[in-house]
Parts: structure tokens; C-alpha cells; sequence
């Protein structure tokens, strides 16, 4: 096992949570973030400019922290460029068919028991964990 | 006030505050990311603090919202209520893991990577939206009906 840092991880999902309960308090939507990218490329009526402006915040969001604090986006992981590539076509393909990811199984999900996404998140860590066991880690 | 404006410039604001907690937690970092999820490895436990801390905090104000009659800027809440299990559930599911663990990233931290120009980041978006183009065939490939009619 590695050094643990708890701080940011434990404070940065305080902040996701507060992010999501916002969303559901203000506009009464779930913060599943896979299904909102969906609905800003496929667009649908009166429920893409939300989605828009949520991805927006996003993506603007990530602009300015990098500018405040590029270390939040140190890439040790040294996963060539195609594997990236193959990878994020699963992740397309894979949340959509699975209607969800990290955020709306993960967060929003787990947090109301959905028993959906409660097999969902199991299923996902599952997969991931034998993934990265057979084609490996961070090289050290 | 204009009741659209608000609902938009409340999402943006979300989604900007969940980049901040992105970034904060750690889940920008692809390989902190693989490092989790490395558990026969190299084991890095701390995103189970990112999980538990967004879980508790939802599942606590999801509560307290759900007193109010509707949200404060759209006429209802929309909470998915299915609780059936189904294959696409569990492939889709699985296939999501196996990208994430081979790329480190999920949907989120993607988008919110791209403002860093790392090159991976880039890829993964770009061929994670080709990937929800043709999720619907995918699907229609996996789970066609038995064709003996």
C-alpha cells in the first residue's frame, strides 16, 4: 500500500456531493455526468442547455484550476496515448449502455441506495480492479 | 428574474464546483486513479475517501431537499425510480470499468482534464463521444431479441 493522503480525496468529494446536492436542490436534476455529456451531443429539446451549461462548468472549471494549480493534473499513469483512446470508447459505449458512470451510479445513486447502481458501481470497481491487475499498474 | 437563466447559470455553477471537487480529490490524476483501483498492486486506497465523502454528503442533503415541495428553479425533481436489474446494466457496467482502468479516467475528470491539455485527456473525450454515438448499436448489436422470427 502507498502513503496515504486523505485530506484532498476526503474534501474533494464533499465538494462533488455539495455539487450534485446543488444541482438536485436548484434545477431537481442528477448530476450523472455520462448522461449529460450525452445530452449536450445528442441534444434534446429544453433539456440541453442545462446540460450545456453544467459540462461548461466543467471544462471551465478544470481551465481555471489548471491555471491556479497544474499539479491537480500530474498524468504519472504512463498509459500511452492509444490505450487512451481505446479506453474512452469503452467508457462511451460501456456508461451509456450501463445508463450511468462514477458521478450517477457512484454518487448520486449509491447515496439513495438505487439498487441499480449500487450492482452498477460493484460491477465498474470490479472490472476496473481486474483490468488494471492484468495489464498493470503505475510503473514505480 | 428569468427562470431559464437561472436554471442555466445554476447548472453551470454545479458543474464548476464539481470540477473544483474533481481536481481537489485527486480524480484528475489518471494514475492515482489506476493506483485505486490497483488493489492486487501497488494499492493507493485514498479515492474510498472521495467516494465516502461524496456519498455522505449527498445522502445527507439529499434528504433535506427532498422536504421541499419542487426544486427552486424547474417545477419537480427527476429522480430515476427503475429498480429492476437487466443485462445492460451489468455489460454496460462492465465495460465502463474496463476503460476506466485502462485509462484512468472516468467521464468527468475527463472533461474537467481537458483545460490541462494533457494529451490522453484529449483522446479519451474525443473517442468517448464517438463511443456514445454508437453506444445505441452496440446495444442493439448485444441484446437483439432472438432473430428466429
Amino acid at each position: 500500500m502507498q502513503e496515504m493522503s486523505i485530506w484532498g480525496p476526503l474534501i474533494g468529494g464533499i465538494l462533488i456531493g455539495t455539487a450534485s446536492a446543488m444541482l438536485m436542490f436548484l434545477n431537481g436534476r442528477i448530476s450523472g455526468i455520462s448522461g449529460i455529456l450525452e445530452g449536450v451531443i445528442r441534444p434534446n429539446g429544453s433539456e440541453f442547455a442545462w446540460r450545456a451549461a453544467f459540462v461548461g462548468g466543467l471544462v471551465g472549471g478544470g481551465v481555471v484550476l489548471y491555471l491556479l494549480s497544474p499539479e491537480m493534473f500530474v498524468d504519472i499513469s504512463g498509459r500511452p496515448a492509444y490505450v487512451a483512446g481505446i479506453a474512452g470508447l469503452l467508457v462511451g459505449v460501456g456508461t451509456r449502455i450501463g445508463s450511468g458512470c462514477t458521478s450517477g451510479h457512484g454518487i448520486c445513486g449509491i447515496s439513495r441506495l438505487a439498487p441499480r447502481s449500487i450492482v452498477a458501481t460493484l460491477t465498474f470497481m470490479l472490472t476496473g480492479i481486474i483490468t488494471v491487475y492484468l495489464v498493470g499498474g503505475v510503473a514505480q | 428574474m428569468n427562470q431559464a437563466r437561472n436554471f442555466s447559470i445554476a447548472s453551470f455553477l454545479s458543474g464548476l464546483l464539481f470540477a473544483v471537487g474533481l481536481g481537489v480529490s485527486t480524480m484528475t490524476q489518471p494514475g492515482k486513479v489506476i493506483g485505486f483501483l490497483d488493489l492486487f498492486g501497488n494499492w493507493d486506497p485514498s479515492l474510498i475517501f472521495v467516494m465516502g465523502g461524496g456519498v455522505v454528503t449527498y445522502a445527507v442533503l439529499f434528504q433535506f431537499i427532498m422536504k421541499a415541495p419542487a426544486p427552486l428553479f424547474a417545477p419537480k425533481f427527476m429522480v430515476p425510480t427503475r429498480r429492476d436489474m437487466d443485462g445492460p446494466l451489468i455489460v454496460g457496467s462492465a465495460l465502463f470499468g474496463i476503460g476506466w482502468g485502462l485509462g484512468g479516467f472516468c467521464p468527468g475528470p475527463a472533461l474537467t482534464s481537458l483545460g490541462s491539455l494533457n494529451p490522453n485527456a484529449l483522446v479519451f473525450v474525443v473517442t468517448m463521444i464517438v463511443g456514445m454515438y454508437v453506444s445505441d448499436h452496440v446495444k442493439a448489436l448485444m441484446f437483439r431479441p432472438s432473430p428466429a422470427a
